[in-house]
């Protein structure tokens, strides 16, 4: 702050900082903050009979207490790690590809194909995969044609088509935080590492992947809490197993008119998926601040 | 001088808007119904009779106590739920207010039908529901490939291993329950008895859930699973059937041994509805009978207005003819108003059923 500044300067400056923040302000208190105090106060109700309700926190402990309502959350946190990590392996070799090996034209080509697929809703491309893996589908009927099967094939409604669908839909928030930091990383470093005897393992592991270990981790954290988050895709590819909290919620909500119970597993999908990515980030020894810059 | 000028300005603007916004106030109905309930040319011939226009947004029974909920009944000014969901719905969470059956032209409508949703609607000595489109839900099958099945516990059948389908809903637990010789709605006052019977419902729902190819949700992706041959029977709404059936003579629906369950879809009126009259004039409106059967076209189920049987196309009385033996209509199984409090303990055993592998 310099220190020649006079009363009133500060002063218009100062109202200008507000009216700046103000939009980013309201949009947090209006639209963020305060549905969430509402949430946290209904999910502290608990309905004693029409009209009337009290005091309890027995929303919280029926998570805890019925196993259906954990096991979901378990299974839902533990398929979308499952998930991530499989984004970040293909998409580690792809960014690679267009940050290092190509240059000018053909990598803004590719770039440009891996967004394509996000021009349309993620409501059409769930549909796609569905005409692609349903029994009477592509795959099964292209299947058959070739005589590797001799009788239509399922391939929907199971947790693999789950998990298509859901690496399909992050792929893009993986490949643009790594090929921005790959990109970052100065090409005489590599040739360095192979000049001091280094075999392509010792490069990636001791040059390549430090460098990139904040967009990784900064990938792996958007696609996880997308995933985590996402309603569509588990409800249309899974089949009549496939449990996701998300879709918890909504029944709680729209179903069951309960929407005491929603609003706790709401806020308990918020507490449980922060502490996943916290703990994330301690083992990989990131901090939230380095990760998101 | 100024001030004056100003003011006139200001009147000439506010009677401008007034004159603008007015009418279209007046002439806009928000309908929030089912899908089929307010076909393209009813709503064109309405708007050229009266002069207003009608905005459908379509929904089902949770959607729409949870939509009104949410604004504690606004944004809507006719919605269409169930007799059997009114009354706890207004019970908990006051979304309707009551029907002014004087506006209502009760000589266009089926006398008992009429006294059926008067009497199940009732909240408080107030009648919140007027009958519009009546069906059931029973079975739908594929006569070539699952003609054995008669009746719900029939989908458990290992012969139809993977290719069976029905909703993850209240409906199906109620169906299954009569099919194992139950009576539910008998025990919808008694929550312990309810709660044994749904209990044995759960254990066979699953034991038998190899059976199911999915769980359906929207009325569209049973009828594609059916028509491609995916899935051979279904528990299903009849209008679905008699879709299928025009294109497909091995399918159509079944009433089950154990009775199909009948539905009353209403008009009810939103707590904070604006355009009463243009909804009280929409609902004598398509209780015409010619105007009933032009919506019994287009949503497959038949209205409980007067004489409107008679407008209906040949072939829809006859798939009903042949779904329905006097027998079965006989057997229909209404449903009575559910009892707040039961949903918890149905959506309990609806999420075990669906976490059991």
């Amino acid at each position: 702050m310099p220190p020649v500044s006079t009363a009133s300067l500060s002063n218009t400056s100062r109202i200008g900082l507000w009216l700046l923040l103000a939009p980013i302000l309201l949009w947090l208190s209006l639209l963020i903050i305060l549905p969430h105090v509402d949430m946290i106060l209904i999910s502290l109700q608990e309905r004693i009979s029409s009209r009337n309700y009290s005091f309890s926190v027995s929303n919280y402990t029926e998570f805890f207490t019925e196993p259906l309502y954990w096991n979901t959350f378990v299974r839902t946190a533990v398929m979308s790690v499952i998930a991530t990590a499989l984004t970040l392996l293909i998409a580690f070799p792809v960014s690679y590809y267009i940050a290092k090996m190509l240059t000018g034209r053909l990598k803004t080509v590719l770039f440009v194909l891996c967004l394509i697929p996000f021009w349309v809703s993620e409501l059409v491309r769930t549909y796609g995969w569905m005409i692609i893996l349903r029994e009477t589908g592509l795959v099964s009927t292209f299947l058959q044609w070739l005589g590797l099967a001799d009788q239509p094939i399922e391939m929907l409604y199971n947790d693999a088509a789950i998990m298509v669908g859901l690496i399909y839909t992050s792929m893009l928030f993986m490949v643009v935080p790594l090929v921005s930091t790959l990109d970052s990383l100065d090409n005489s470093l590599i040739e360095a590492g192979y000049d001091l005897g280094g075999n392509s393992w010792n490069v990636l592991k001791e040059i390549v992947i430090p460098h990139a270990m904040p967009g990784i981790v900064s990938g792996c954290v958007v696609v996880f809490m997308l995933t985590l988050g996402n309603y569509l895709t588990p409800a249309l590819l899974g089949g009549k197993d496939s449990l996701w909290f998300t879709e918890q919620i909504y029944t709680q909500f729209i179903t069951r008119f309960n929407w005491e119970q929603g609003s706790a597993f709401g806020m308990l999908l918020l507490i449980l998926s922060s502490l996943i990515v916290w703990v994330g980030l301690k083992l990989s020894k990131q901090s939230f601040s380095k990760v998101m810059s | 001088m100024k001030g004056l000028l100003n003011l006139k300005s200001l009147g000439l603007i506010t009677a401008t808007a007034t004159f603008i916004s007015a009418p279209i106030q007046a002439e806009t109905l928000r309908l929030l119904t089912w899908g089929g309930y307010a076909p393209k040319n009813v709503i064109s011939d309405f708007k050229e009779e009266t002069g207003i226009s009608v905005k459908v947004t379509k929904s089902n029974n949770e959607d729409m106590i949870s939509k009104l909920r949410a604004t504690r009944g606004a944004g809507f000014d006719l919605a269409q739920p169930s007799q059997d969901r009114i009354s706890s719905a207004q019970a908990d969470f006051d979304i309707y207010k009551p029907i002014d059956l004087s506006k209502i032209n009760a000589d266009q409508i089926i006398g008992s039908m009429f006294e059926a949703t008067r009497k199940s609607t009732m909240h408080n000595g107030k009648v919140y529901g007027i009958p519009h489109v009546w069906g059931t839900s029973g079975l739908i099958v594929n006569r070539k490939t699952a003609g054995q099945v008669a009746d719900y516990t029939d989908l458990c059948d290992p012969k139809l291993n993977g290719s069976v389908s029905y909703r993850l809903k209240r409906p199906t637990l109620i169906g299954f329950a009569f099919a194992m010789g139950e009576d539910p709605f008998a025990a919808y006052e008694d929550k312990a008895q309810y709660q044994a019977i749904l209990n044995k419902v759960e254990g066979k729902l699953i034991e038998c859930k190899s059976n199911v190819k999915a769980y359906w949700s929207g009325g569209d992706a049973l009828l594609n699973l059916m028509r491609s041959g995916e899935v051979n029977a279904a528990m299903a709404w009849d209008a679905g059937g008699w879709k299928l059936n025009k294109d497909n003579k091995d399918i159509t629906f079944v009433a089950p041994k154990s009775g199909a369950l009948g539905w009353i879809d209403t008009f009810a009126l939103p707590r904070k509805s604006k355009a009463d009259s243009a909804a009280y004039k929409w609902i004598n409106y398509v209780m015409r009978p010619e105007v009933a059967a032009k919506i019994t076209e287009a949503a497959g189920n038949f209205t409980a207005a007067k004489g409107s049987d008679d407008h209906v196309n040949e072939t829809l009385k006859a798939q009903f003819k042949e779904s329905f033996s006097q027998e079965a209509i006989d057997n229909i199984q209404w449903y009575p108003p559910v009892p707040a409090g039961l949903e918890e303990i149905e959506g309990k055993v609806l999420d075990r059923v669906k976490a059991a592998s």
